[in-house]
């Protein structure tokens, strides 16, 4: 094949630029990674992504593409081998309405909950717990949520309780243990048994620390 | 394939209810159009989308597809046949589809409708500037993806088009209430021509609502609303 230029600009506390690398990592695609700082912006990210300023990118023999969703579409396109979504439309229509959930609900309300206060917080661990109950819901014991093997929904989902994980002890609060979720507190063990995934994690105290100053810079 | 094989479960002043529809007249589908009463949810809405219990729903062969844009990929995938709503070209695809997301995600339609609600005026004037900036982006894609032809989507309306031209109606209706311009010829001469392109086109025409009936259905929400006096 012909020499590609894959470049992705990310940031490495970042759940979504991590959606992306897996997806990339899964397909055998050789790309360049760039780190970026949020607080001082790259141009070139200014440049590739002036809607948003948001990572990650995609660059693709010069040809910039955002949103991680939108990304990871792109790469099941383009690069064929070891699909991420499924083939038949139906499948396919579920597998994205259940990513859109994720991303769309379940991730803004977990977050809220990390972020909010008191009352606030309460409601938001409402919230948060209703949207996970529904994602819970919806898995089975199966190994991966559309088939044999790895695809969007499992991503995005086993990412986000990673995630969850580390907050959730970072912000004193409880919201996915093996009691409540047992099912998705199974993924997360799994999660860690897939290699692709576990090496593209970043370390659980790193993250936690992460965490802990931008818990204490925020109001 | 026998009509009742694909219905949508909708409502007329719905601008997502009206993107399926778009979609399955460009492709020259069949399907039966359940209304759903207004204030009210059908058992079969219940059931057919349990996770958001709203409209618009598909139902193909006595299955459920929710939300408005994976239906319209849905379907342009199920009747590959008729002409292609997404471009073959996989980086066009992906700005279709960002664009489609930024118009959804973004706070552009809720801005719009929000100019409609009851407001003093430095609220609306702030939804009116974000509206605005909405609009000077979609206008500047609007350059990159029609690459000179008549919609986002070329030659014939695409994804972008649906995503975008099913708000037409509300934003007219938004005009008229608040005596506002918010698509303006010399702002925004692209998409202004291809809103006229949009809202004549055979598969639009019918079920793009009526700016009038619009406007009659948001005063009638309005009264019953009606937030308490402050």
């Amino acid at each position: 094949m012909a020499h590609e230029e894959v470049k992705l600009f990310g940031m490495w506390s970042s759940p979504f630029v991590r959606i992306v690398e897996v997806a990339l990592k899964i397909k055998g695609v050789q790309y360049e990674y760039i780190e970026e700082d949020l607080q001082n912006k790259s141009s070139l990210l200014l440049k590739y992504n002036p809607v948003y300023k948001k990572v990650p990118v995609l660059l693709h023999n010069g040809k910039p593409i955002a949103e991680s969703l939108v990304i990871v579409e792109y790469i099941d396109e383009t690069w064929k081998d070891n699909p991420i979504l499924p083939q038949d439309s139906f499948e396919r229509a579920q597998a994205r309405f259940w990513a859109k959930l994720i991303d769309d609900k379940c991730m803004p309300s977990l977050w809220r909950v990390f972020r909010s206060k008191d009352n606030e917080q309460e409601k938001a661990t409402e919230e948060a717990l209703e949207n996970l109950k529904i994602l819970e819901n919806e898995l089975t014991d199966k190994r991966f949520f559309g088939g044999e093997t790895i695809g969007l929904v499992d991503i995005a989902a086993k990412i986000t309780v990673y995630w969850v994980q580390v907050a959730q002890e970072v912000a004193g609060v409880g919201i996915i243990s093996s009691q409540n979720f047992p099912v998705l507190f199974k993924w997360i063990d799994d999660l860690l048994s897939c290699n692709v995934l576990k090496e593209t994690m970043p370390p659980k105290d790193k993250l936690a620390a992460f965490f802990r100053t931008h818990s204490k810079a925020s109001k | 394939m026998a009509k009742t094989d694909v219905k949508v479960l909708g409502a007329w002043p719905s601008p997502f209810v009206m993107r399926p529809r778009i979609a399955l007249n460009l492709k020259s589908v069949e399907y039966e159009f359940l209304e759903e009463t207004f204030g009210s949810k059908s058992p079969l809405l219940l059931q057919s989308n349990p996770v958001y219990k709203k409209i618009p729903v598909l139902i193909h062969q006595d299955k459920p597809i929710c939300e408005s844009l994976i239906i319209v990929q849905y379907v342009d995938e199920v009747w590959a046949s008729g002409p292609s709503l997404l471009p073959s070209d996989p980086y066009d695809q992906a700005l279709a589809r960002f664009w489609a997301a930024y118009i959804d995600d973004k706070q552009w339609f809720p801005s719009v409708r929000g100019i409609a609600l009851p407001q003093g005026e430095e609220g609306k004037a702030e939804l009116m500037v974000q509206v605005f900036e909405g609009l000077a982006l979609l206008e500047d894609a609007f350059d990159k993806c029609s690459q000179g032809k008549a919609f986002f989507g070329g030659d014939k309306i695409g994804y972008v088009d649906i995503a975008l031209g099913s708000f037409l109606g509300w934003l007219k209706a938004t005009e008229k209430m608040n005596n506002v311009k918010l698509l303006d010829e010399t702002k925004n001469p692209n998409l202004v021509g291809w809103a006229e392109r949009f809202c004549s086109h055979d598969a639009v025409r019918e079920v793009m609502p009526e700016t009038d009936k619009l406007v009659e259905f948001a005063k009638m929400l309005r009264a019953r609303f009606k937030a308490p006096a402050s």
